[in-house]
C-alpha cells in the first residue's frame, strides 16, 4: 500500500511535466493539424535555458529560493517562447496550405537542427544541477515503508494545477482564447470574420513553447540532469498522451500526460525499468485500437 | 493562404521601395535573433569538476549573430524579384526541370542506370565511392520501400526502421543459430518482415493518419528498445557480430578458402583483392534496387496499384466504390515491410555486424525525408532526394560536428523552398482524353 502510493506520487509528478509539454502539441494540432515535432526540443532548450539562468542568478548573488525561482521561471518562460515563436515563423508558416506531411518533414528537420544546435553550443555531456529545493514531509508510513512527498514534488503538482486553471480560462474567457477556439473549428471561416490567423498560430506557439519551457525548468529541478538529447523521448511520450487524451482537448493533454506518468512509474515500480517506455507505447496502441478518437477527443466526422 | 501570398508579393514589386519598412523588418530581426542567441550562443556552461557548472560568456558570438540576421535579412528583402511568379507557366529553374523530368522519365532513368552500372569500372572511381555508392543505394532502396506506403497508398510512417531492423536482425540471427547464408536467408527476411507489418497494421491500419504515423513511431522505438534489452537473444546493445558475407553462387570472397571450396578469386583465375568483395555488394544492392523498382512500377498497374493511389486521394469514395479499405492499406504496408526486411537483410550482411544503433529514429526520419523531398510518389525523386541527403553529410565531414546541424537545416530549407518535393510533378497514372490542364485542381 504504501509502495503504491509511493509510486502514485512520483507518476503524478512525472505526469504534470508531460501533461504541460503535450498541451503544446493538443494546441498546435487542435488549431493547424500538424505534429509539431519539434516541440520536445523546444522543452529540451527550456530545460537548458533554466540551467544557465540559474547558473547567472547564482553568479549574480541571488539566494533567496523562492524569488530565485520565479526569476528563473520567467525568463525561461520567455526565452523559450522566442524559440517557439521562431521555430512556427520560420520553418512552418511558409508550408501553410501546403500538402500535410510538407510541416511534419519540416518539424524534424528542425528538431534535428536543434538538437544539434545545443549540442554544439553547450557540450554533449549532462548537464548536473545540484538540487535547489530539499525536504519534503512523510504523508503515511506503514511496516517501515514511509511514503515521501517532497517539496519539489508538491511544487510542480501545484505550479501545474496553476497554470492549468490560468490556461483553461485563458481559453474559455478571453478574446485570444476565442480566436483560438475558432480556428480550432475552422481556419478558413476564421479568417473571413476578420481574425488575424497568423497572429493567432503564433501565439498558439508561444503559448505551448512557455508551458514546455516550465516543463522544462521542473525536469531540470526534479532530476538534476539534462543533456541535448532529452527532449525526442519526452516529446514522443508527451505527444502519445495529448493523443491518448484525445487530440485538440485542453483537458484530455493533461489527462493523458497523468496518465502517462502513471503508467510509466507503476511499470518501473513494479515490473522493469527496461521496458517502461515499451509499455507506453503498448498502451498507446491499446487505446487507439479501442477508442481512436481518444479518452475526451470528440469523433471526426468526416466531409466529402 | 497561398492566393494571399501571391498578391503580397505582387504589390511589393509595383509599389516603390519602402526604405524605412526594410530596414525596421531587418532591425526586428536582428532582435529576435539577439533574443534567441543570449542564452544559448552566449552563454555557455562547461564542468568545472566535482559535478559542477561553471558557465562563459561569449557575447561577441550574440553580436556577431544580431549583425549577420540583419544582413542576412536586409539582403532578402532587396533581392531581386520577379513580377510575376507563378506556379507552372515558366515557373522556377526547378519546376522546369521537374516536368522535363517526368516527360523524359525512361530516358534519364537509363542514363543513372549506366552511370550506376559503371560507376565501379570508371577511372575515377575508388573504394570509397563504391561504399558511399553502395549506401545511396540502401537508401534509394528504402526510399522505394517506403514510397509504397507513404506515397502511394498516403499511409504516413515513422517507424519504417523496425521494419529494416526486423530484416536484418532475422538474417542475423538465422546466420547465428542455423548457419543460413546470405542468399538463404533473404526471403525470409522480407517475409518475417511482412509479417510484422501486417501484424502491426492489422490492429491500427483503421486509425486517421497521424495517429498512424504516432503508433508507427511507437513500434519502431517499441522494437529498437526491445533488440536493446533483449541480450540472451539479440546481444543487447553489443549486437551481433561476424554476420556471414554474401557469396557469389556458392564463391566466398576470400584470400584463402578452407578445403573444397573456390574462391571467387581463383575461379576467375583473379589476384584477390578485397576490393571485389565491396565492387559485388554494390551489385548487389543494385540488383535489389532494381527489382524493387520494378516490382512497385508493376504494382502500379495492377488493381491493387490503383486502389491504393486511388484510397490516398479519397478514402470515401473508395469506400463507396466497394473498396475494402483495410485490405488495401494492409497490402500496402505488408508489402512495404517486406521491402524493408529485404533492405535490412542486405544491409547487416554488408556490415558484417549490426546493433540497435544502427536502427534509430532518425534512421525512419532520414527515409521519410528521402521519400517526401523527393516528391512524394516519385520514384526519380528519391533517387534524387537519396543522392542528396547521404552525400550532402558526406562534404560535411570536413567540419564534422555541423554535418548533422546542416542536415536537419537543409530539411527545413529544401521543404520551405520546395514544399511538394524536389520533383513533384505528379501525373496521374490513368488519363481519362482529352488531358486536363496540367495544373487543374484535383
Amino acid at each position: 500500500m504504501a509502495y503504491f502510493l509511493q509510486q502514485l506520487i512520483n507518476g503524478l509528478t512525472l505526469g504534470s511535466i508531460y501533461g504541460l509539454i503535450a498541451i503544446g502539441y493538443t494546441m498546435v494540432y487542435g488549431i493547424i493539424g500538424m505534429i509539431n515535432f519539434a516541440h520536445g526540443e523546444i522543452y529540451m532548450i527550456g530545460a537548458f535555458i533554466s540551467i544557465i539562468a540559474l547558473l547567472v542568478l547564482g553568479l549574480a548573488g541571488v539566494s533567496y529560493v523562492p524569488l530565485a525561482l520565479a526569476l528563473v521561471l520567467l525568463t525561461t518562460m520567455f526565452f523559450t517562447s522566442v524559440y517557439g515563436w521562431t521555430v512556427e515563423r520560420l520553418a512552418y508558416r511558409p508550408l501553410r496550405g501546403s500538402h500535410r506531411l510538407a510541416p511534419l518533414i519540416s518539424a524534424i528537420g528542425m528538431s534535428i537542427f536543434l538538437q544539434n544546435y545545443v549540442q554544439i553550443l553547450q557540450g554533449a555531456r549532462e548537464k548536473p544541477m545540484p538540487p535547489l529545493i530539499q525536504g519534503g514531509f512523510n504523508v503515511f508510513e506503514s511496516g517501515g515503508f514511509g511514503v515521501r512527498l517532497s517539496y519539489l514534488q508538491l511544487l510542480i503538482m501545484l505550479l501545474t494545477l496553476v497554470l492549468m486553471i490560468a490556461f483553461t480560462t485563458l481559453i474559455a474567457a478571453t478574446r485570444l482564447g476565442r480566436a483560438q477556439r475558432a480556428c480550432a473549428q475552422d481556419i478558413g471561416m476564421a479568417a473571413l470574420l476578420g481574425v488575424d490567423v497568423d497572429r493567432v498560430i503564433s501565439t498558439t506557439f508561444v503559448m505551448g513553447a512557455a508551458l514546455a519551457a516550465v516543463a522544462g525548468l521542473m525536469v531540470t529541478l526534479y532530476y538534476g540532469v539534462v543533456d541535448f538529447f532529452i527532449g525526442f523521448l519526452a516529446g514522443v511520450k508527451a505527444f502519445t498522451a495529448a493523443v491518448l487524451g484525445g487530440i485538440g482537448s485542453l483537458p484530455g493533454a493533461m489527462l493523458g500526460g497523468v496518465l502517462i506518468g502513471l503508467i510509466e512509474a507503476f511499470w518501473s515500480g513494479y515490473f522493469s525499468a527496461e521496458y517502461k517506455d515499451v509499455s507506453v507505447f503498448v498502451v498507446l496502441i491499446l487505446v487507439l485500437v479501442l477508442r481512436p478518437t481518444g479518452l475526451l477527443g470528440r469523433p471526426e466526422l468526416e466531409k466529402v | 493562404m497561398t492566393a494571399a501570398s501571391g498578391l503580397a508579393v505582387d504589390k511589393a514589386a509595383h509599389t516603390p521601395f519602402d526604405w524605412a519598412a526594410v530596414i525596421k523588418d531587418a532591425v526586428l530581426a536582428a532582435l529576435v535573433a539577439t533574443l534567441l542567441a543570449l542564452p544559448l550562443i552566449g552563454l555557455q556552461t562547461y564542468d568545472i569538476g566535482g559535478g559542477a557548472l561553471g558557465i562563459r560568456t561569449h557575447f561577441d558570438w550574440v553580436v556577431m549573430t544580431a549583425a549577420a540576421v540583419f544582413a542576412g535579412r536586409l539582403a532578402w528583402q532587396l533581392r531581386p524579384r520577379r513580377a510575376h511568379r507563378r506556379e507552372g507557366a515558366g515557373g522556377s529553374l526547378f519546376t522546369r526541370l521537374a516536368a522535363w523530368t517526368s516527360r523524359q522519365t525512361s530516358a534519364i532513368a537509363l542514363i543513372i542506370l549506366a552511370f550506376a552500372v559503371a560507376l565501379p569500372f570508371l577511372p575515377f572511381s575508388s573504394r570509397y565511392l563504391i561504399d558511399l555508392g553502395t549506401t545511396v543505394l540502401i537508401y534509394v532502396m528504402l526510399g522505394w520501400g517506403l514510397n509504397v506506403v507513404v506515397g502511394l497508398a498516403g499511409l504516413l510512417d515513422l517507424g519504417y526502421v523496425a521494419f529494416y531492423a526486423v530484416g536484418a536482425y532475422t538474417f542475423a540471427l538465422l546466420a547465428r543459430d542455423l548457419g543460413f547464408s546470405f542468399w538463404e536467408a533473404l526471403p525470409f527476411s522480407g517475409l518475417v518482415a511482412a509479417g510484422f507489418g501486417v501484424g502491426l497494421g492489422f490492429p491500427v491500419l483503421r486509425l486517421r493518419g497521424d495517429y498512424l504515423a504516432i503508433v508507427t513511431l511507437g513500434f519502431g522505438e517499441i522494437i529498437r528498445i526491445i533488440l536493446l534489452n533483449w541480450s540472451p537473444v539479440t546481444g543487447g546493445p553489443n549486437g551481433i557480430s561476424d554476420i556471414p558475407r554474401p557469396s557469389f553462387f556458392g564463391l566466398p570472397f576470400a584470400r584463402s578458402a578452407p578445403d573444397g571450396v573456390t574462391t571467387f578469386a581463383q575461379f576467375f583465375g583473379l589476384e584477390f583483392s578485397p576490393d571485389q568483395r565491396v565492387v559485388f555488394i554494390y551489385f548487389v544492392i543494385l540488383a535489389l534496387a532494381l527489382v524493387t523498382n520494378l516490382f512497385t512500377l508493376r504494382l502500379r498497374k495492377l488493381p491493387i496499384g490503383r486502389a491504393w493511389e486511388a484510397l490516398r486521394e479519397d478514402e470515401v469514395a473508395c469506400r463507396a466504390l466497394g473498396i475494402n479499405p483495410t485490405n488495401v492499406k494492409l497490402s500496402a504496408f505488408g508489402i512495404g515491410a517486406m521491402l524493408g526486411g529485404f533492405a535490412g537483410c542486405f544491409f547487416a550482411t554488408r556490415q558484417g555486424f549490426i546493433s540497435p544503433e544502427s536502427f534509430t529514429f532518425i534512421e525512419s526520419a532520414t527515409i521519410l525525408a528521402i521519400v517526401v523531398l523527393g516528391g512524394m510518389g516519385s520514384q526519380m525523386g528519391v533517387v534524387l532526394a537519396a543522392l542528396l541527403l547521404v552525400t550532402l553529410p558526406e562534404f560535411g565531414r570536413a567540419f564534422a560536428e555541423f554535418r548533422m546541424l546542416l542536415f536537419g537545416a537543409a530539411m527545413v530549407a529544401i521543404m520551405v523552398w520546395r514544399p511538394r518535393g524536389l520533383l513533384a510533378q505528379r501525373a496521374p497514372s490513368l488519363r481519362l482524353a482529352p488531358l486536363p490542364r496540367p495544373d487543374a485542381p484535383r
